[in-house]
């Protein structure tokens, strides 16, 4: 399929809302700012900015990181790899430098779901493109920040992650606005391949303003023996979020699993899911989410789609609600198309069990103490998988989100 | 210690408790014998101040204090334990974690009891897994003593520490007991009181005991030696003591 060809389509469903999820009208955003100047090292940031990358697990100390990808508003200001066998650029440049690029270009999404995709097509403001090199293993992340400095702005990003035959890529990513931002619409298109042998895992998290709208769009090709494991915190408010990540598992033995762990309090409204396609046989799907309200709304999807033979799959969502107000609905679906496949899920939405505060205050805890210590123990999802110290950011972020919950 | 005077108490407006009177001194322990569906359960949860058993009528002193009115973990804190009969699952929460609290809330927390407790239940298996959830029978017995000594209180209440215990960690289980309860030391000594329900009574081949107490129908009808009373029990059934009631 040519560009030119591309193009029609997104134009065409220029105006086609998306499938779930409140709709936006997309000319209330603006498409224009000012670029920001490329800088050195992430040290350069202004504490203000270094602090709001922090918090979304970018670190400005390069130490313990592999590689650095920084774009403020529709400016790529930062991209390098520390490390050999990486690569890292704008995926604009990318695409630019090498033609092949245009056969993972809207493979593993379509550029005409919706008109979030069409506008990542027709008004893309770069977005990142990641690649570990056949055989490369980093064990440092990689590091992807994603920052909006201006109010009412639209960002849309277009994000490739290839990890070559054999090679294994930790990447974490943290999308946040400037201090001071109120409104905003966040599209990121994100593209995984995964080859043969190859594994991925990609932590993503979201620390958005009161009133910003996000639609990531993602999809992840996995072949023989390949692993991607994707891991998403959203525990700061949002006004709307709507993702539904989608992986295919093409290859034998191909391994998903998504770990989600979302807080919506009042005012937030988030549709979250991840669906993957059991294709090969072998292959497995995991999907965890924990979810929390305190006033906002959640719809938590998970669909499973078992194609041929020896497949598993499960999905589990665990819901919380502390208040009220809020609700969580919790939506999960098993579809088994062949025989001798193995799918099953299960789902739990209420309160805190009131005997589980007793147990914990019978010994010694305040009912207060108690409800933390319960609330951080629901939250604690076990990733594995993933070097240490992205699971303390992981467990970072969680804690942050957390502190407002009581 | 413990007083318990006049005790009515209802749950869900149905009457658990009618007029229980108790009185257990420091140093003793007591055994706690009747039907299911008695009271048993309900009268340490009242006693630790589960808010579900309401007082209408009496009151609970702990060294003279009226603790009636008290919050659990205000109960828990002033030296009062329990082990639970069905202790819930709490996911994410780790036994080591669970230990930790009991520590850091009586006031003294340190890492290097943890294991010294778990091996003496041979309980380290479990101190990695989310608190009861899977835990067998048994396990969940041992973990909630293992809670115990890391909390270490004055006043402790047992329910059924016996029941669904193999025969070889009920040895451990009433060598925890005797050390929970300071039994190595003369009466007098004892800074420990104990309140301990049983069914079969296995645990008296383990722990020695002062006194035991019948409940039937929400009310104690007698006390006596708690292995005559068994024997009677065993016996007569429960029936024996209904007609030694007219
Ligand atoms: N939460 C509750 N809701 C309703 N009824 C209850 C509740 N808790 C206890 N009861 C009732 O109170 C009565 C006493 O129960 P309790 O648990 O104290 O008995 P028990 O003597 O400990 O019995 P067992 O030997 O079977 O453990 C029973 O009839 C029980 O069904
Ligand atoms: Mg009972």
């Amino acid at each position: 399929m040519s560009s030119v060809d591309v193009r029609e389509r997104a134009k065409k469903a220029e105006k086609k809302p998306s499938a779930i999820g409140p709709d936006i009208d997309l000319n209330a955003y603006s498409v224009e700012v000012k670029e920001h100047g490329k800088i050195q090292k992430l040290k350069n940031l202004s504490g203000e900015v270094k602090e709001k990358a922090i918090s979304v697990g970018v670190e400005a100390v390069e130490a313990c990181r592999s590689g650095s990808f920084f774009q403020m508003d529709h400016s790529v200001i930062l991209s390098s790899a520390y490390k050999s066998g990486l690569e890292v650029m704008s995926s604009t440049e990318a695409l630019k430098k090498y033609d092949w690029l245009q056969d993972y270009w809207w493979k593993a999404v379509n550029v005409d779901a919706d008109k979030y995709t069409a506008q990542a097509e027709l008004k893309q403001n770069h977005g990142y493109f990641l690649r570990a090199l056949p055989g490369a293993k980093v064990e440092f992340p990689l590091q992807a920040c994603l920052y909006m400095t201006q109010d009412g702005l639209a960002q849309n990003v277009h994000n490739i992650i290839i990890a070559e035959e054999g090679s294994e890529l930790h990447i974490i990513t943290g999308c946040t606005t400037a201090p001071g931002v109120r409104t905003g619409l966040h599209i990121g298109v994100s593209e995984f391949y995964v080859k043969r042998n190859a594994m991925v895992t990609f932590t993503m998290i979201h620390n958005w303003a009161e009133d910003v709208e996000v639609r990531p769009r993602t999809g992840a090709i996995v072949e023989d023996n390949g692993i991607f494991l994707s891991n998403y915190v959203c525990m700061k408010p949002v006004k709307t979020l709507q993702m539904y990540p989608t992986a295919y598992c093409v290859g034998e033995n191909a391994n998903v699993r998504f770990n989600t762990i979302l807080f919506a309090r009042e005012g937030s409204n988030m549709d979250v899911g991840g669906r993957v396609f059991l294709r090969a046989k072998g292959s497995r799907a995991e999907l965890v989410t924990r979810a929390i309200t305190k006033g906002g709304d959640i719809v938590t999807r998970g669909h499973l789609i078992g194609e041929v033979p020896g497949i598993r799959g499960h999905l589990e969502c665990r819901g919380l609600i502390l208040s009220e107000k809020g609700s969580i609905h919790a939506i999960p679906e098993l579809e088994g198309k062949a025989n001798n496949i193995d799918m099953s899920h299960e789902a739990a939405v209420g309160k805190i069990v009131e005997e589980e505060i007793q147990y914990l205050m019978a010994r010694g805890l305040n009912s207060e103490e108690a409800t933390s210590v319960i609330i951080g123990g629901f939250l604690d999802v076990e990733i594995k998988s993933i070097p240490e110290h992205l699971k303390r950011e992981i467990k970072k972020a969680v804690r942050m989100g957390e502190e407002r919950l009581l | 210690m413990i007083e318990v005077k006049n005790l009515t108490v209802s749950i869900e407006d149905k009457r658990v408790l009618k007029d229980v009177n108790l009185h257990i001194a420091q140093g003793e322990t007591i055994v706690l014998l009747g039907p299911n569906g008695s009271g048993k359960t309900s009268l340490l949860k009242t006693i630790i101040g589960i808010p579900e058993y309401k007082v209408e009528s009496g009151m609970i002193l702990f060294s003279g204090k009226d603790i009636t009115k008290l919050t659990i973990d205000e109960r828990a804190r002033l030296g009062i334990g329990i082990a639970f009969q069905r202790p819930p699952a709490v996911r994410g929460v780790k036994l080591k974690d669970m230990l930790r609290i009991c520590m850091e809330k009586r006031g003294d927390f340190k890492e290097e009891k943890i294991n010294e407790f778990a091996q003496k239940l041979n309980l380290f298996n479990c101190l990695d897994r989310d608190i009861n959830l899977g835990f067998s029978g048994g396990e969940i017995k041992r973990s909630e003593l293992l809670q115990l000594l890391a909390q270490n209180p004055d006043f402790i209440m047992l329910d059924e520490p016996d029941s669904g215990v193999d025969l070889v960690s009920i040895n451990l289980v009433g060598k925890v007991i005797n050390e929970l309860l300071e039994k190595e030391k003369i009466a007098r000594e004892r800074t420990k009181a104990g309140l301990i329900i049983t069914h079969a009574g296995f645990i008296l081949d383990y722990v020695n005991t002062d006194r035991g107490c019948i409940m039937l129908n929400g009310t104690i009808i007698c006390s006596g030696n708690p292995r005559d009373l068994l024997e009677d029990i065993r016996s007569k059934g429960y029936e024996g003591c209904i007609r030694c009631l007219r």
